[in-house]
């Protein structure tokens, strides 16, 4: 069913129920995936999905909502006539209307959707890739986790009030983890991760190259003695221990009194005055971006951290009333709303300060931990106490030479980290998530196995 | 005639649909399918949020769809889709067989219609009327909330319910044909507590299946109890100091231990991708020989039990390991076909758009002989796991995870409360650690995530003695 089709479909039945208002938000998706094990075709797959939410606003304005695949005539009734029994038990504390930015202009850029490559194409690049990284080192014995796959979907958000937004896109996915190990020694793995707007754009031959140097870098490994050290975090491992925080930017998390923000905490200052982080969503880098948010509002650039002080909170069109201000663009579509950062963007502000520049993670001779890897995000952080203990991939550095790290955990207070970052590197380096250069952090916990 | 014998074009929920399946079975054999399964499910959850006094969100949402998986030597296809139509699914059979690129048309097996159908829905189509309604539930959220207000250290009070009610239909070209109702209720309390500089968490789960009622009958005041009590005390904790040390990890969801440094590693799926030490151990001793460990389905309203697993096999009891010896991996559908290791019921998946997997249910390691004091007094110097948090295990076996809820133990006691300490450690290693069980096991809901998506397994175990493991803090 084409998008304004459904929008239609909608409208009539919720006339028929005398419903006057209401929006809804909906995604149809075909994806394609492929695993392989040791040149044979694993698991092959293949999904059409659909999901359309409804909310629905009763005579005393309280909202309900709900939540289908069932697309048809019957299921979009059911539908809104769940999301008006739902309504009945709206928060009667806290109004939802709809974003006054839900009609904004915006652009939508569909040039780099990319076709299907097929099913067949993918398994004989992901057989290829996966024959190139065993053979790339002996201790290379099997690449247990793989997939390549390939996404086209289409996002909607309309309401009765008339708005209307659609786009459409593809995303393509390689991710290549290996399992080494020598005689006498742990089995060691490590991978790497490439998307691309279709499967022709990812770059395979970087990710097995990626993914072989990292394994085979683990071999030799030794452990650490527990203590404290001077930190370099890698650009992927910052945007993960930062977005795990995000709850400090976050109106939603600050009203919910689960952010160690609050209200008044715009101008706080965090960080060192060379920090400056913004979310930018649309960001060219950012192959997933989304031109609009669950509630229809454009997404944009928004600075975070300006100089190391607090510059902005996320939001969404409730916590933006609230906050007498505009939606920023990045509100879900739920019973309770939903907020949440798009793609983080890390950089050195412009000018002089008291930064340590000798640190570079390519140069720097003394002693210090180079994290390339946080693992175990969900168990080791209480994002509203503000504490972290992680298990990490990294290595010993001293004197130029690096040791894989066996087995050793990071820990200590994003608040403390941020206050002690000494360095920012100049280049800044593209993630999945996001953009970061790599950042120094002087004297974190390290637990090792020594 | 009755409604059940119109022969329909469409799958439809608590009717016979055997003609329409054994014609899409037929139709995909036909093109060279060495085995097809057809899985089916129609949902209707719902789940409700209070924060401190007031419901904030009330989410109902319902669904169907088809899951379609065809094997052809050891490789599988796997297609879902929401299209239920006759159309649909055998479309979904063309595009399986298609990414396969069959062109050997010689089935290894032959398809010769499905056997009677095992229908467990029959006791459970009432389920639905009886579970408590909306405003019910909203009713007892707000009172378990308002019980959580004991003092004004407590900032955040939250109290969440969730129901999921999936009818499924399992049909498959080695005859099976079953049909199941699951309900699954969670429910959930969580507390911040704060002064000054001072911040902690509280939270507890419970879950069950099955068991309409159980909600009803749910002591919100002891659970309130409880949760307030761990917040409070670990409001002035001092972090842990890091290092190697013995630990206890208490019973109930202490069991994480087990589910993520072993468990995992005893799923044939770990076979498969040659990630589990285990492998070539069956028969061997591979954990102290004071662990017996079980996985199993059958438990009456635990979280992980089943009438059938996701591949229409009833679950089995699986003695893992006895006394030390590793004696069974879990095994689903393609564990048994790639690895050889029996199917054991526990071919599992989130909904249909997952293939199923061989995947933990009630997991728990038996109860031994000691007391908890025992425990505590075998140790000079150590830490007590009251509660613990979520973990995970990397692909060298290598696990962690969180401890919620910590107190030294000194000379054979427990002392302060610490805060921020992480276990870690690597199955192999840890598994010959676990020195002496108590005789207080019990069983604590959760949900695990993995290869087929986030299922409800319970883990479980008396309070164990590690004796020494990497505890991670500052």
């Amino acid at each position: 069913m084409k998008s304004r089709e459904l929008t239609t479909q909608i409208s009539k039945a919720a006339d028929l129920l005398n419903l006057k208002k209401w929006d809804y938000g909906a995604s149809f998706s075909n994806d394609y995936s492929v695993q392989v094990d040791k040149g044979e075709a694993k698991q092959l797959k293949a999904s059409q999905k659909q999901v359309l939410t409804i909310r629905v606003w009763n005579e005393s304005n309280l909202v309900g909502i709900t939540t289908t695949s069932d697309i048809s005539k019957s299921g979009i009734k059911k539908a809104l006539n769940q999301a008006n029994i739902a309504s009945d038990f709206g928060n009667k504390n806290e109004s939802t209307e709809f974003s006054p930015l839900a009609k904004y202009p915006i652009e939508v850029n569909e040039e780099k959707k990319r076709n299907p490559v097929g099913i067949k194409k993918l398994l004989t690049l992901l057989r290829e890739a996966e024959v190139k990284l065993l053979e790339s080192h002996e201790s290379i014995n099997s690449v247990p986790y793989n997939g390549l796959s390939e996404s086209f979907f289409e996002r909607v958000y309309a309401n009765s009030d008339g708005a209307f937004r659609s786009y459409t896109k593809s995303q393509a996915a390689l991710y290549l983890y290996a399992r080494a190990e020598e005689k006498g020694k742990k089995p060691r793995s490590s991978g790497s991760v490439k998307i691309g707007y279709g499967v022709n754009d990812i770059d395979i031959e970087s990710c097995i190259k990626e993914a072989s140097n990292k394994t085979i870098s683990h071999l030799n490994y030794s452990s650490i003695k527990t203590d404290k050290y001077l930190i370099c975090f890698s650009p992927e491992s910052f945007l993960t221990i930062f977005n795990a925080f995000s709850s400090m930017f976050n109106a939603r998390s600050i009203l919910d009194g689960v952010s160690l923000s609050n209200k008044n905490s715009i101008g706080e200052k965090l960080s060192t005055e060379a920090l400056n982080i913004y979310d930018d969503g649309l960001h060219k880098k950012n192959i997933s971006s989304a031109p609009f948010d669950g509630e229809g509002t454009p997404t944009r650039k928004l600075c975070l951290i300006n100089k190391g002080k607090i510059e902005n909170f996320i939001h969404s069109e409730s916590t933006a009333r609230t906050f007498k201000t505009i939606p920023t663009g990045h509100a879900g579509l739920g019973s309770k709303v939903s907020v949440s950062p798009d793609w983080i963007v890390v950089e050195k502000s412009k000018g002089d300060y008291d930064l340590k520049t000798t640190l570079d993670h390519s140069s720097y001779e003394g002693e210090f931990v180079y994290i390339e890897e946080l693992n175990a995000i969900h168990a080791g952080v209480k994002a509203s106490q503000g504490s972290f203990s992680l298990p990490f991939d990294g290595w010993l550095y001293k004197k130029g030479k690096k040791v894989s790290i066996e087995s050793a955990t990071v820990a200590g207070d994003i608040k403390y980290l941020l206050k002690n970052i000494v360095n920012i590197e100049l280049n800044q380096e593209v993630t999945t998530s996001g953009i970061s250069p790599h950042i120094w952090v002087d004297s974190l916990s390290i637990t090792g196995d020594t | 005639m009755l409604s059940s014998q119109i022969k329909s074009n469409e799958i439809e929920f608590g009717s016979c649909n055997k003609d329409l399946l054994e014609e899409i079975i037929f139709y995909g054999m036909g093109l060279g399918a060495d085995f097809i399964e057809i899985f089916i499910e129609n949902t209707d959850n719902s789940s409700v949020l209070a924060e401190e006094d007031f419901i904030t969100s009330v989410s109902p949402s319902f669904g169907k769809g088809a899951g379609i998986r065809i094997f052809k030597d050891k490789r599988d296809g796997f297609v879902s889709t929401n299209d239920l139509t006759k159309h649909g699914l055998m479309r979904s059979v063309s595009q399986a067989i298609e990414m396969l690129d069959i062109t050997n048309k010689k089935n290894k097996k032959v398809f010769n219609g499905l056997n009677k159908h095992r229908d467990y829905t029959l006791s459970k189509r009432t389920w639905i009327d009886e579970v408590p309604s909306i405003h019910e539930i909203s009713e007892k959220l707000l009172i378990s909330t308002k019980s959580l207000k004991k003092n004004n250290k407590i900032i955040a009070r939250k109290g969440s319910y969730s129901r999921n009610l999936q009818e499924v239909i399992i049909a498959s070209s080695d005859g099976t044909y079953a049909s199941d109702i699951r309900l699954h209720q969670t429910v959930g309390l969580n507390v911040i507590a704060s002064e000054a500089q001072y911040r902690s968490n509280g939270s507890r789960r419970f879950g069950s299946s099955g068991m309409p009622d159980e909600f009803r009958t749910w002591d919100h005041e002891k659970a309130a109890n409880d949760v307030i009590e761990s917040s409070m005390n670990m409001l002035y904790a001092d972090y842990v100091e890091a290092g190697q040390m013995p630990v206890i990890l208490a019973n109930k969801f202490g069991g994480v231990i087990f589910h993520e440094a072993c468990g995992h590693l005893l799923e044939t799926t770990q076979i498969e991708r040659g990630t589990t030490p285990f492998e070539n151990k069956l028969n061997e001793k591979i954990a102290h020989e004071s662990v017996t460990a079980i996985d199993e389905g059958i438990s009456e309203g635990s979280f992980g039990s089943l009438s059938i697993d996701d591949e229409g096999m009833e679950p089995e009891k699986s003695i893992l390991i006895k006394d030390g010896i590793l004696k069974k991996f879990i095994s689903d559908r393609a564990g048994e076909l790639r690895t050889g290791h029996k199917r054991t019921g526990s071919g599992r998946r989130q909904n249909y758009s997952f293939a199923a997997a061989s995947r933990m249910r009630n997991t728990f390691i038996s109860k031994g002989e000691y007391s908890k004091e025992d425990l505590i007094n075998s140790i000079s110097d150590g830490l007590y796991c009251k509660s613990m948090g979520g973990g995970s295990v990397g692909a060298t076996g290598q696990f962690n995870f969180a401890v919620e809820e910590g107190y030294l133990i000194k000379n054979g006691k427990l002392t302060k409360p610490v805060k921020g300490a992480t276990l870690i450690g690597e199955a192999k290693e840890v598994m010959p650690k676990i020195s002496m069980c108590g005789n207080d096991l019990e069983l604590a809901p959760g949900f695990c995530g993995s290869i087929s998506g986030s299922v409800n397994v319970t883990v479980g175990q008396p309070h164990i003695k590690v004796d020494s493991i990497t505890v991670g803090g500052r």
